[in-house]
């Protein structure tokens, strides 16, 4: 069966992440191959997208925390026309939830479209893009019921 | 200063997919139509507001028009969705009397010139700000293959589909609907074109399983204005005037504008329940008073969960309030009857203004009968408008 995931042959295609100088700790991170989050130094909570701002407490001391990299689907679609940008087949487009509380928009590969439905349970992996960095996505967890 | 504002007069270009001439002329022959069926002269403007996201600036339709001495401007963010805010900053300025003779327009070469439907990719390498439009986070889509305002709309919705148990079938009933609406409507691209659900069923997947084609508003080509002055004056001129009863905008914590992925319940549209409540509560009015809804059109699931934060039905029944027929011309609550985004045209929102001040003029196609107040909501903005 084909998997919509699979790279096709040669260099990445799929378009690189926008780094605004708020989020560049993020798409740094990814790069290393770190899912990071960003959590206020003075009250702990965590934000995405990230902001200069606590939106809790005002304050502007920001720490960066690994995350999990585990969650949950929340909802998902599959883009069929016009084709995404970079590619090769339709990706499957989902918010996840991870175990933090936060949101990310991502896909989930490594699973055919049939088998996706919301609370399905997911780990962090890595994407390249086509100028040479990368994404976080998220695959199946091997072995953990889902919600 | 005037107690209240009203919508003297209304414009636009004909609705099509390719206008032949700029976005520029298009802003200026609606807005001169709008000023002509007010009876106000161009001269006479002294307010002007219209989206960030628009091409024209006020200086040049200001010098087109003839505009004798501008005193007040201000864009609205947020796109179509938040397309009735214009009308509730035209109320703040006129009722402030910052300005008299409002003029609001948008005007595009959205289907020849540039297409909001297909993939938007921002350019690679580098960090970049982007900001003003209120679309900052869709950042966060574009390198997941999310790149068009249907994955992005799709990608939300689903989440509420899936909580209530709403299929594709079941948004085919609103394109049907609409449809119908514009079939009887000669100022819409469908007019003469009525859809059965099968058609609709048969449509391609744009985003699966949420939106087939069918359930996407048109890319149009087009310009509308809007003229708001104050109650008193607009009673001197050549239209019954349509009453801002009252207009609202809600933008509740953590919600964004079309990528809305972050608030709370994402089975509901927290800033349409913000909108709603504030304009039951400024106007003293509820669901069962109005007698009509133009609700924002731009992809089919919007119009159901509008219509549940409006109160018009339940929360997760919407569904089963459009299957009963309750938003035909002649139900309960007649919506979207020029055909609205569908079946109209897409003119970011603002058409389906311009059908609510036809419709309580009682000079739209498809009148509703014994019309008092009626709703025209975008989401993030909305108002309650009367003919009394």
């Amino acid at each position: 069966m084909s998997q919509p995931d699979t790279p096709p042959p040669g260099p990445p295609t799929r378009p690189d992440p926008v780094f605004t100088p708020d989020a560049a700790f993020f798409w740094e991170g990814v790069a290393r191959g770190e899912l990071l989050g960003q959590r206020c130094a003075d009250c702990s909570r965590l934000v995405h997208p990230p902001r200069p701002m606590c939106p809790s407490c005002q304050s502007l001391k920001r720490e960066t925390v690994k995350l999990s990299g585990r969650g949950t689907v929340c909802s998902w679609v599959i883009p069929r026309h016009p084709p995404a940008v970079g590619f090769a087949e339709p990706p499957i487009v989902a918010l996840i939830e991870l175990e933090e509380g936060i949101r990310l928009v991502s896909n989930v590969v490594e699973v055919s479209p049939a088998a996706v439905r919301a609370g399905l349970a997911v780990e962090v992996c890595f994407a390249p893009t086509r100028g040479g960095r990368a994404v976080p996505v998220f695959r199946p967890r091997e072995g953990t019921p889902s919600a | 200063m005037p107690k209240y504002a009203a919508i003297a007069g209304i414009g636009q270009t004909e609705f099509s997919k390719n206008s032949g001439r700029s976005e520029l002329q298009l802003a200026a022959e609606a807005s001169k139509a709008a000023l002509d069926d007010a009876g106000i002269h161009p001269a006479e403007v002294d307010g002007m507001i219209t989206f960030t996201l628009d091409p024209s600036d006020e200086i040049g339709l200001s010098r087109c028009l003839g505009v004798k001495d501008l005193a007040y401007t201000t864009r609205i963010p947020g796109g179509g969705a938040a397309s009735v805010a214009t009308l509730c900053q035209a109320m703040a300025a006129v009722t402030s009397g910052i300005a008299e003779v409002v003029l609001i327009w948008r005007a595009m070469n959205e289907r020849s010139a540039y297409r909001f439907g297909q993939p938007l990719v921002p350019p690679s390498g580098g960090v970049v700000n982007v900001a003003g439009n209120g679309t900052g986070s869709l950042l966060w889509c574009m390198p997941f293959g999310a790149q068009t305002p249907a994955s992005w709309e799709a990608l939300a919705a689903q989440h509420y589909m899936e909580t209530f148990g709403v299929t594709n079938r079941d948004l085919g009933q609103v394109s049907v609907t609409q449809r119908k609406h514009a079939a009887s409507n000669p100022l819409a691209w469908f007019y003469g074109k009525p859809l059965t659900l099968e058609e609709h069923q048969q449509s391609r997947w744009i985003v699966e399983p949420v939106l087939r084609l069918l359930d996407c508003c048109q890319e149009s080509d087009g310009g509308v204005a809007v003229v708001v002055t104050s109650l008193e004056r607009a009673r001197d001129l050549k239209q019954r005037p349509v009453r801002i009863v009252s207009s609202a905008q809600s933008i509740p914590a953590e919600v964004e504008v079309i990528s809305n992925y972050y608030h709370a319940d994402l089975t509901i549209m927290p800033e349409a329940h913000g909108v709603a409540r504030r304009l039951y509560a400024r106007s003293g009015l509820a669901p069962q008073d109005l007698q009509l809804a133009m609700l924002y059109d731009a992809f089919t699931p919007q119009v159901l969960r509008q219509l549940e934060a409006f109160g018009f039905c339940a929360r997760g029944e919407a569904k089963d309030f459009v299957r009963d027929g309750n938003i035909e011309l002649g139900g309960r609550l007649p919506v979207n009857t020029n055909g609205g985004l569908i079946g109209e045209a897409y003119i970011h929102g603002m058409n389906n203004i311009t059908e609510a001040v036809r419709q309580l003029r009682g000079s739209a196609s498809n009148q509703v009968k014994n019309l008092t107040h009626a709703l025209v909501s975008c989401g993030m903005a909305g108002a309650i408008l009367s003919n009394a």
